[in-house]
């Protein structure tokens, strides 16, 4: 019998309701900026979606300003109560809107329809839900009753810059708990996927939020260095590489401003001979290959048992075969675009080190579309932790190969970075999985599972992946002056 | 006991003021030492004047204790600092003439601070067993897992001691790094370092392994760099930083993205009793996650 194969089930790209234009939001309404516009690309066919309206340093000035009025005369007076239920009416419009914008989202950042669909959307919805419901119960989220039992006050004004690989989602993990807390937001999204963050000021909007509590500037990096430098914030909330965090950290020295970046990763997949194979076999593929690889905390480095290492390799290359990389509309797409030429580029390179390094390379003969910006999924086995595919974050699907044997030595290696955001263990033996997760030095720690995400779980990292965690009545400290 | 005049035809035993590094006492390997006056200007000793290696080897001691203090159980650290106060307590007359010679305060102010600061010390050795419950949490998570979250100790905390309050500041910001399970390296107050002295006797005869906390003596402005600069440590407080050195520390320790402290404008007063800020300063929460099925 012939195996049965996929026919093209692609997403109706209308459904993004895609504009030819788009506009900073500042201040409750859509203005044009004063920075060059920008053209934001489809990863998948290079072509051109939408213009985007940038903002200018003097918005920047406009944004901050806006934000501070709303701070003092609406949204920082105004009872948690009330602003909860502002927040509940985004997170149900969210979940109204979320078929558009898991499309919209999917052209703008190339990742599969499947993945915008079942997980940046409606976790982003279940995130603006979950922290609506603290606005009026901060007085119980264990920082002290406060005034009146309301909790510790927030902090002010927020600058907030987001990155590229989960969009509309990145968004959400700064702008529900800054509200929630009462305090009002300046966004920047990053440069090459504005658009979901832009849609969300529009249904902000809709939703009646007052003028000036959210305001959203796209622009490049230099409008990012302007926001997080600005002397008009409180606070400063950070997610994207290690390098621009220490640069940030650096430039908010000595000023007392409250920062908290969530940084980089090189997490280890720790995989123990008595682990359930198949199933560590399916964690490991969704640690790495998910989002393409551009997920900070992805599973970039196993570390596989020496007794299990050539069994786990072949059942590993055969379950990566399967992969379907291609059109992210296509709802049978596993592996989307790369999100940008640059990030293409710095993804070749580095595997590039890895061959020269002496590392080998296993590529998935998956078929590859024929424009666009791909990279098939890669494996290298024989990999030296002095490699740069086993020290760099590659942020690309890139798995490295390292073997272990014993559990001391597992540890020791995972903990071998400067990073330590996540890991991943992978056994039967309860008591081997939670004598490792103890011992591994990462802020989020997957046990038979990996990349799970959800608005009470908080997250972030240990070192030099940052400070600070999001979600939960953890997440909830850092925009709280406690 | 310091360079006192004899008393009815007897001559004081006075000591010699040491670093104290992985649970030993030595003298700086830079050989140096820099005199020490009371409030009134006498020369009360000649401490040792700590150098950038006094600063690594204190730092590796630090890293070193790390792995045992952190593993201990949270019921054995919380017993071991108040066994830190019993002694506190033991030696309170001692302290009590320290405090007064460094700074200059009367005999009765002097005993507050020193009962302050033993108190503080209780406080903290409660608090061992109680982070992970008031910090920590179980998160519902959406779906078949059981999902935790809870604190763990940053690492190795390099502390810079208030310059004003020489045992109860100092007490005040190294408490906590020991309560959450992180090791220190402290610089002493730079004019009165002789208190920091004291308690590092008193935690060499308390049951604290050696090498979770380390004082050295010297001048703030040339150890801090170092301290701040190091990859191994992960924690900086700020509390008696130089004034014109401060911001070039935080920029220094964000090369290494270390949890900071800053300085405040003004010495804080070590008298208000803590929340639970240094705490959380010096915790990392780590989320578990884990699936629920048959």
């Amino acid at each position: 019998m012939e195996p049965w194969t996929y026919s093209p089930a692609r997403e109706n790209a209308a459904l993004a309701n895609l504009q030819p234009s788009y506009r900073p939001f500042v201040d409750g309404r859509f203005v044009d900026g004063d920075g060059e516009p920008l053209k934001t690309v489809n990863p998948a066919t290079e072509e051109v979606l939408a213009e985007v309206g940038t903002a200018s340093t003097s918005d920047v000035d406009r944004a901050v300003a806006a934000a501070r009025r709303a701070f003092e005369t609406t949204w920082g007076p105004m009872p948690g109560a009330e602003r909860a239920k502002y927040l509940f009416r985004i997170a149900r419009i969210v979940a109204e809107r979320s078929r558009e914008l898991a499309v919209l989202e999917t052209l703008d950042n190339g990742k599969p329809i499947r993945e915008s669909r079942d997980v940046d959307v409606p976790t982003a919805a279940a995130h603006l839900f979950h922290h609506a419901g603290w606005a009026d119960k901060l007085g119980h989220a264990g920082y002290g009753p406060g005034v009146g039992g309301n909790g510790p006050p927030p902090l002010g004004v927020v600058g907030a810059v987001i990155p590229w690989n989960f969009p509309l989602l990145m968004a959400v993990w700064k702008i529900a708990p800054a509200l929630a807390a009462g305090n009002t937001i300046v966004l920047k999204p990053a440069e090459t996927t504005p658009l979901t963050a832009l849609v969300l000021a529009q249904i902000a909007a809709e939703a009646g939020l007052p003028a000036g509590v959210l305001n959203v500037l796209p622009g490049a990096g230099d409008i990012g260095s302007a926001l997080v430098g600005h002397d008009g914030l409180d606070k400063v909330a950070f997610t994207g590489s290690t390098d621009v965090g220490k640069e940030i950290q650096r430039r908010l020295a000595g000023t007392g401003r409250r920062l908290t970046l969530e940084l980089g990763g090189k997490a280890a997949n720790i995989v123990y001979d008595d682990a359930a194979l198949d199933q560590a076999v399916e964690g490991v593929v969704d640690g790495i290959f998910f989002n393409q690889g551009h997920v900070c905390c992805a599973g970039s480095r196993l570390l596989v048992q020496e007794s299990i290492a050539e069994e786990f390799g072949e059942l590993l290359h055969a379950r990566v075969t399967t992969l379907r990389v291609g059109d992210p509309l296509d709802k049978n797409t596993d592996v989307g675009a790369i999100n940008s030429r640059a990030q293409l580029d710095r993804i070749v390179d580095l595997a590039a080190a890895g061959d020269s390094e002496g590392a080998q390379r296993w590529t998935s003969p998956c078929p590859l579309p024929e424009k666009g910006l791909f990279f098939p999924p890669t494996v290298f086995s024989g990999v030296e932790q002095t490699m740069r595919v086993a020290r760099e974050e590659i942020f690309g699907p890139v798995l490295s190969v390292l073997t272990f044997r014993t559990p001391d030595e597992a540890v020791a290696k995972a903990n071998n970075t400067p990073y330590g955001l996540s890991a991943g263990v992978w056994t039967d033996k309860g008591s081997k999985a939670m004598w490792t997760a103890q011992r591994l030095r990462a802020g989020v720690v997957w046990t038979n599972t990996f990349n799970k995400f959800d608005p009470t779980s908080p997250f972030g990292g240990y070192a030099e992946s940052g400070f600070g965690r999001e979600g939960g009545r953890i997440g909830l400290g850092a925009y709280l002056d406690a | 006991m310091s360079l006192s005049p004899p008393v009815d035809g007897r001559l004081g035993v006075a000591k010699t003021f040491k670093l104290y590094v992985g649970g030993a006492f030595p003298r700086s390997e830079s050989g140096r030492s820099y005199p020490v006056s009371d409030a009134k200007g006498r020369l009360l000793a000649h401490a040792a004047l700590a150098s950038r290696k006094d600063v690594r080897d204190a730092v590796s001691a630090a890293a070193g204790a790390g792995k045992g203090w952190s593993g201990a159980t949270a019921y054995n650290k919380g017993q071991v600092l108040y066994r830190v106060a019993e002694m506190l307590q033991a030696r309170r007359e001692g302290l009590v003439d320290d405090v007064v010679a460094a700074e200059g305060l009367t005999r009765k102010r002097a005993s507050t601070q020193v009962d302050a600061a033993i108190d503080r010390w209780v406080w903290y050795a409660g608090w061992t067993d109680k982070i992970s419950s008031v910090l920590g949490s179980v998160n519902p998570v959406a779906g078949p897992f059981v999902n935790w979250s809870a604190p763990e100790p940053t690492g190795v905390v390099g502390v810079l001691a208030p310059q004003g309050s020489s045992l109860l500041g100092l007490v005040d910001v190294l408490a906590p790094v020991l309560a959450t399970g992180c090791t220190a390296v402290v610089v002493a107050s730079q004019e009165r370092p002789l208190p920091a002295v004291g308690l590092s006797e008193v935690l060499a005869t308390s049951d604290v392994p050696g090498g979770v906390v380390n004082i050295l003596t010297g001048a703030t402005a040339e150890l801090a760099p170092w301290l701040a600069a190091h990859a191994e440590v992960h924690g900086l407080d700020l509390a008696g930083a130089p004034a014109e050195l401060a911001v070039e520390l935080e920029r220094t320790a964000a090369d290494t993205v270390k949890r900071v402290l800053p300085r405040p404008a003004t010495e804080a007063d070590h008298t208000r009793v803590p929340g639970t800020a240094r705490l959380r300063a010096w915790s990392e929460i780590k989320t578990v996650w884990h699936p629920v099925g048959r």
